[in-house]
């Protein structure tokens, strides 16, 4: 069977995005700890953000134009695949420090793999993307290994 | 009895059950919490007729906050999660019965660092997301 990636897609690998910088609130983090169910006093009341909350801080914010018809934002910084169903793959997080109310951090993203694997119905492409996130300082708070999906 | 709580430790404890059962108020909480507008997580219709799941589909970072949470709830006051990792094997539904729990794999008494298995799974045991933890202890 014939690949996928070309090889002008796999010298995308290495590509790097605009660094993004957002302010961390309390409110954000309680209505994140509420939509997760959380049982924690220090996340229902905001004084701390749980483990994954930074996945909604960091998200992308984009205009209705920029949806497509599923309703999916296009990550700029991945070339366009030739399978554009996305699934959720998974995730690989290390963590340096909490993430409290007032906090204001910057995320830095890197393209850093791209691979596929055949599937049950064919073949599936696979991409990561490794974001860093610090404080505006340089204090490193954490970093994610993200693989996505596509079918 | 020692105070020091990873003295007590030991490969194979189990870290209590979390079990979820998310609607679709709490997917729609979620998702708008993400900002997120995959219509699969809330267009009945495109989900099924378009995409062709049984249901409304969970999204996949809030099957991993269980995971977290489960891994948080078993630390308590006792120290901190130092790293994650988890992959989404199926997709879930709304209505689904899920349960997430860990086992403990390793213990370190001298860095006073714990590895975990983790895992959500469906009432009938199948294991929609698996993971693993490292967690980190205070000094007693």
């Amino acid at each position: 069977m014939s690949s996928l990636l070309t090889p002008e897609l796999l010298a995308q690998v290495g590509k790097s995005g605009p660094r993004q910088t957002e302010l961390v609130t309390r409110r954000d983090i309680r209505k994140y700890a509420v939509a997760t169910g959380q049982r924690q006093r220090r996340f229902l009341d905001g004084d701390e953000a749980p483990p994954l909350y930074y996945i909604t801080l960091f998200w992308p914010v984009v205009e209705l134009g920029e949806l497509t018809r599923d309703g999916v934002f296009v990550d700029r910084l991945v070339p366009d695949l030739s399978l554009h169903k996305a699934m959720a793959g998974g995730i690989k997080v290390e963590y340096f420090r909490a993430i409290r109310p007032g906090d204001v951090l910057v995320a830095s993203r890197t393209f850093t793999n791209l691979y596929e694997k055949q599937g049950a119905s064919g073949l599936l492409i696979f991409y990561e993307v490794v974001m860093q996130v610090t404080t505006e300082q340089g204090e490193p708070v954490l970093t994610e290994t993200a693989t996505r999906i596509m079918r | 009895m020692t105070t020091d709580r990873i003295a007590r430790i030991r490969p194979g404890d189990v870290l209590p059950e979390i079990v979820n059962r998310c609607d679709t108020v709490q997917l729609f909480l979620y998702n708008a919490a993400l900002w997120n507008a995959h219509r699969i997580h809330f267009d009945y219709p495109y989900a099924t007729q378009v995409e062709g799941y049984p249901g409304l589909v969970l999204a996949g970072p809030l099957i991993g906050d269980w995971l977290t949470q489960c891994v948080i709830d078993w630390l308590a006051e006792d120290g901190q999660l130092i790293s994650v990792e988890y992959s989404n094997r199926r997709a879930s539904f709304v209505g689904d019965v899920l349960a997430a729990s860990g086992v403990v794999r390793a213990v370190d008494q001298t860095s006073r660092r714990v590895e975990l298995e983790l895992f959500v799974r469906t009432e009938s045991g199948e294991v929609v997301a698996p993971g693993s933890a490292v967690v980190g202890f205070r000094a007693a």
